[in-house]
C-alpha cells in the first residue's frame, strides 16, 4: 500500500482517503461532500483539458480541480 | 380551525427538494427574494387533512455552516421562524453523504422529519433502505417517496402532522473526540454566560460552531459577550493548536470525521442492504464515458450549445414579431385616433415602444429559460461546468459561467438581459458578479444592425472576416476584463468547483413550466415598473426642449416656398417637403436635451474621431443599441432610417468628411463595448442585488470603451494620416 496524491491518480483507479490537509471554506466544501479519511474513492474522469477531474463518492460522483485535489492524500494498492 | 403549520424544506442540492416543493403546492407558489440578497425564497402553500400548510423551500445546501449565502438564510429561517416542522429530502441512492445534512439538524435539534426520496432509483442500483431501522436509530420519522410521481408523499405529510403535534425534540448529543469533547465541558460555563446567544441556538451547538469557527456565531458571541466571547475564541485556539500539533488537522476536520462516524455506525447496522457490489457501471457513467469524453465531449457541447442557441432566438421569433405586430398596429391605432401633440408622442414614443420594449424580451427570456432549465434538470448543465471549466477559471471565473456568455452573444446574435439572468445558475458570488459585469461586452442581436452597417459602409471587401474577428474581439475582451476584475475589484481566491455530478434525469414537464413561468413573470414584473420609466425619460431627453417657434416658423415658410415654386412638379414638391422635413427633425434632434449632450460631448468624444451626430445616437443607444442606426438616420437627416435597410445611411457615411475606415474602427470598438442598455442595466441591478454594480457596470463600461475607441483612433491616423 502507497499514499498518493489524488492529483497523480490515473482513471478507473480506487483508494481510500488517508488526510484532507486544508482548512476554511475549500476544507469544509471537500468534507461536506463525503470526502474525509476512510472514504473509497474511484476516479471516473477528466475533464478534456485534463482539469477538473470526476471521483466516485458514496454513491455519487463529485468534481474537484486538480489545485483542490492537491489537499487530498489517498492510499492506494500498489 | 387549527392554525396554518409552516413547514420548511431543506436537503442537498438534486435530492429532489425542488420536485417535492413542486408536487405539494402545485400552482400555489410564490417566488420572491430574501431582502437584499439575491437567494432566491420560494413558498407555496398545500391542504392535508383539513389542516392548511405554508411550505417555504429552503435553498439547497450540503451544510450548515455559514460560508455561503444559501447556507446562512437556510440557518437563519430554521432559527429564527422556528418552522414547525423541517422536512429534509434525503436522496436514497446517495444516503451516506445526505444524512451529513441531516445530521447537523438533529444537533440544531430541529422538529424534523426525513423524506427517503428516489427509493426507485436507489433499488434500480440494487440499495435497499430500511426506512423503520433508520427511524428508529435516528429518532425520527423516515417516510420513503418518489417525488417525481408524488408516491408516500400522503403518508409523509402525515408524519410532518404527527410530528408538529408533539412536543419540540432535543438536539441530539454527539460525540467529537475526546479533545473535542473535553474543550465542549470547558466551554459550558462561559457559552451559558451569553445568554442572548443561549436563548436562540443551544448551548452545546454554540461551543461546535465556535469549535468550527463559524464566522456569524465568532462575530454574534463577541459583539453580545465580548468578554466570555474572547475566553471561548482563546479555548478554541488553543484545541486548534494542539489538534494541529498532534494530529495535523483542524477541529472542524475532526467534527466532520465524527458526523460522518456517527452516520457510518447508523446505516451499517442493517440499515442498508446491498443486492449486488458497488460501482458497477450506472446508466450515467456510461452517457459521461461519451458525454464527457475528451475529443467527443466538447463536439457534442458546442451541438447542444447550438441547438440551444438556435432554439432560443430562432423560434422566439415568431411570438416576438407577433408582439411588434401588435405595438406597431397600437402605435397606429393611437396616432390616427389621437390629435398631435406631446401627449401623442409620449404615449407612441415613450408608453407604447416603451411596454413594448418590455415584452418584446418576453419570448426570449421564455424559451431560453425553457432551454436552460431543460438542461439543468437533466443534470448536463453541470458536464457543461466540468468541461470549460478550466478555461474559464484561468480568467477568474467558473465553469458554469459559460452559459451566460454564449447567450448574451457568444455566437454573435444572443442578448445580454437573459445572458444576465442565466448567471443565477452560478453559485459563488464573486464569479458570479464578474460574469454579469462582463457578458454585456458580448455581441448581441441588438448590436448586429450597427456593426453590419459600420463594416459595410467602410470594409465591405471583408465582411464575413470583420464580422467573425468581432465576435472573438468580444470574447477576448470580456474573458480579459473577467481576470482584471478578479485582480482588483472582486479580487479574493476562488470559489471551491467541489461540485456535484448529479445523475442524468428526465426533467418533469411540471418543473420545466413552473420553472420557465416564474422566472418570466418575475423578469416582467420586476423589469417592467423601471424599464417604462427609463424608456419615457430617454423619450423627453430626445424631445424636448422643442425648437423655438421661430425656427417652426422658419421651416413652415420653407415649406410655403415650396409648395409654390413647385407647384407644377409634384414629384420634385414631395421631395423638398421630405427633404424640409428631415432637416427639421435633425434641427429637433440638435435642440433637445439629447442633442446638446451629443453636442457638448464632442469635445472629448473628438479623441475618438467621433462627431457630434455619433454622440447622439450612441446616447439613444442607452435605449437599446438598436436605436442607434435610427438615430444617425435622423442625425443625419435621413429621416426614419430602417435597421434592416440601411444603404442610405452607408452611402452617406461613405461620403461624409468626418468619416473614414479609423473612425469606423474606433465607433465600432465604442459601440461594442460601452455602457449596455438600460435594459441589461436594470437586470444586473436585480441580480446582483444593488444598483451600485448597475451603476458601475455602465460608468466601467463607458470609460473602457472610450479609452479603447481613443487608443484605436490615435493610433490610426498616426499609421494612415489622411
Amino acid at each position: 500500500m502507497t499514499i498518493v496524491n489524488l492529483r497523480t491518480m490515473a482513471i478507473n483507479q480506487s483508494g481510500t482517503i488517508v488526510a484532507v490537509k486544508v482548512g476554511g471554506e475549500l476544507g469544509r466544501r471537500i468534507r461536506e461532500m463525503g470526502l474525509v479519511p476512510g472514504t473509497e474513492i474511484t476516479i471516473k474522469q477528466r475533464a478534456p483539458l485534463n482539469d477538473p477531474v470526476a471521483l466516485r463518492v458514496m454513491g455519487g460522483t463529485l468534481t474537484l480541480r486538480n489545485n483542490e485535489a492537491d489537499y487530498i492524500e489517498v492510499e492506494v494498492a500498489s | 380551525m387549527e392554525p396554518v403549520l409552516t413547514i420548511a424544506l431543506a436537503g442537498n442540492p438534486n435530492a429532489g427538494k425542488t420536485t417535492l416543493f413542486n408536487h405539494l403546492t402545485g400552482a400555489r407558489q410564490h417566488v420572491g427574494n430574501y431582502p437584499g440578497i439575491t437567494v432566491e425564497q420560494k413558498e407555496g402553500c398545500c391542504l392535508h387533512q383539513g389542516r392548511g400548510v405554508r411550505v417555504v423551500d429552503l435553498p439547497g445546501t450540503y451544510s450548515l455552516t455559514a460560508y455561503s449565502v444559501e447556507e446562512l438564510v437556510a440557518r437563519d429561517f430554521l432559527v429564527n421562524e422556528q418552522p414547525d416542522v423541517v422536512v429534509d429530502v434525503v436522496d436514497a441512492s446517495n444516503l451516506e453523504r445526505n444524512l451529513y445534512l441531516s445530521c447537523q439538524f438533529l444537533e440544531l435539534g430541529v422538529p424534523l422529519v426525513i423524506a427517503l426520496n428516489m427509493i426507485d432509483v436507489a433499488e434500480k442500483r440494487g440499495v435497499t433502505i430500511d426506512a423503520e431501522a433508520l427511524s428508529s436509530r435516528l429518532g425520527v420519522p423516515v417516510v420513503p417517496i418518489i417525488a417525481r410521481s408524488g408516491k408516500g408523499v400522503d403518508r409523509l405529510l402525515d408524519a410532518v402532522l404527527a410530528t408538529a403535534a408533539s412536543a419540540r425534540p432535543h438536539p441530539v448529543f454527539l460525540r467529537y473526540g475526546s479533545d473535542i469533547d473535553q474543550a465542549l465541558t470547558d466551554m459550558t460555563d462561559d457559552i451559558a454566560a451569553c445568554t442572548e446567544l443561549t436563548a436562540v441556538y443551544p448551548q452545546r451547538w454554540l461551543g461546535v460552531k465556535l469549535l468550527e469557527n463559524d464566522e456569524q456565531i465568532v462575530r454574534k458571541t463577541l459583539e453580545a459577550h465580548p468578554e466570555a466571547g474572547k475566553k471561548l475564541i482563546a479555548r478554541c485556539e488553543s484545541v486548534g493548536q494542539h489538534l494541529q500539533h498532534t494530529l495535523g488537522v483542524y477541529p472542524e476536520a475532526v467534527i466532520a470525521d465524527h458526523r460522518y462516524g456517527y452516520i457510518k455506525s447508523i446505516i451499517h447496522q442493517g440499515v442498508v442492504h446491498r443486492k449486488f457490489v458497488a460501482d458497477r457501471l450506472y446508466a450515467s457513467d456510461k452517457i459521461d464515458k461519451v458525454v464527457t469524453h475528451r475529443i467527443l465531449g466538447p463536439l457534442i457541447m458546442a451541438g447542444v450549445l447550438y441547438c440551444l442557441y438556435t432554439f432560443t432566438f430562432s423560434y422566439s421569433s415568431v411570438p416576438v414579431e407577433w408582439l411588434e405586430k401588435f405595438f406597431a398596429l397600437l402605435s397606429t391605432g393611437v396616432d390616427t385616433l389621437l390629435p398631435d401633440g406631446p401627449f401623442k408622442s409620449m404615449l407612441i414614443s415613450g408608453v407604447i415602444d416603451g411596454v413594448g420594449g418590455v415584452l418584446g424580451f418576453v419570448p426570449i427570456i421564455m424559451f431560453m429559460f425553457f432551454g436552460i432549465a431543460l438542461l439543468e434538470d437533466s443534470g448536463y448543465l453541470a458536464r457543461v461546468a466540468f468541461m470549460m471549466d478550466r478555461i474559464f477559471h484561468f480568467f477568474g471565473l467558473h465553469g458554469s459561467s459559460v452559459m451566460p456568455f454564449i447567450i448574451s452573444g457568444g455566437i454573435a446574435g444572443g442578448c445580454a438581459v437573459p445572458g444576465v439572468m442565466a448567471a443565477r445558475t452560478l453559485r459563488s458570488p464573486k464569479e458570479r458578479l464578474a460574469t454579469l459585469l462582463t457578458v454585456p461586452f458580448m455581441n448581441c442581436g441588438a448590436k448586429l444592425p450597427v456593426l453590419t452597417l459600420l463594416i459595410g459602409a467602410f470594409f465591405s471587401a471583408h465582411q464575413a472576416r470583420y464580422m467573425f474577428l468581432s465576435t472573438l474581439a468580444a470574447w477576448l475582451i470580456a474573458l480579459c476584463v473577467a481576470k482584471l476584475l478578479r485582480l482588483t475589484l472582486l479580487k479574493g481566491a476562488s470559489t471551491p468547483f467541489v461540485m456535484e455530478l448529479p445523475p442524468y434525469r428526465f426533467p418533469t414537464l411540471k418543473g420545466l413550466f413552473i420553472h420557465t413561468w416564474e422566472r418570466t413573470w418575475q423578469y416582467i414584473k420586476k423589469a417592467g415598473t423601471v424599464i417604462l420609466g427609463i424608456s419615457i425619460l430617454i423619450w423627453a431627453m430626445m424631445t424636448y426642449p422643442e425648437l423655438p417657434e421661430a425656427r417652426v416658423a422658419h421651416y413652415d415658410s420653407l415649406r410655403q416656398e415650396a409648395r409654390q415654386t413647385l407647384a407644377v412638379d409634384t414629384e420634385g414638391l414631395a421631395a423638398a417637403l421630405a427633404k424640409i422635413d428631415t432637416d427639421k427633425a435633425q434641427d429637433g434632434l440638435r435642440h433637445s436635451i439629447g442633442g446638446r449632450i451629443g453636442l457638448a460631448l464632442e469635445g472629448v468624444s473628438r479623441y475618438a474621431g467621433i462627431d457630434w451626430r455619433t454622440n447622439i445616437a450612441l446616447v439613444g443607444g442607452f435605449a437599446a443599441k438598436e436605436v442607434i442606426v435610427s438615430t444617425l438616420g435622423t442625425a443625419y437627416s435621413l429621416g426614419e432610417v430602417d435597421p434592416e435597410e440601411t444603404t442610405s445611411l452607408q452611402e452617406r457615411l461613405d461620403k461624409d468628411p468626418n468619416w473614414n475606415p479609423v473612425v469606423a474602427l474606433a465607433v465600432l470598438a465604442f459601440i461594442m463595448f460601452y455602457s449596455p442598455c438600460f435594459v441589461t442595466v436594470v437586470c444586473i441591478a436585480r441580480e446582483s442585488g444593488s444598483w451600485k454594480w448597475a451603476a458601475f457596470s455602465m460608468l466601467f463600461n463607458t470609460v473602457f470603451a472610450f479609452i479603447l475607441a481613443v487608443a484605436i483612433y490615435q493610433i490610426g491616423i498616426l499609421l494612415y494620416p489622411r
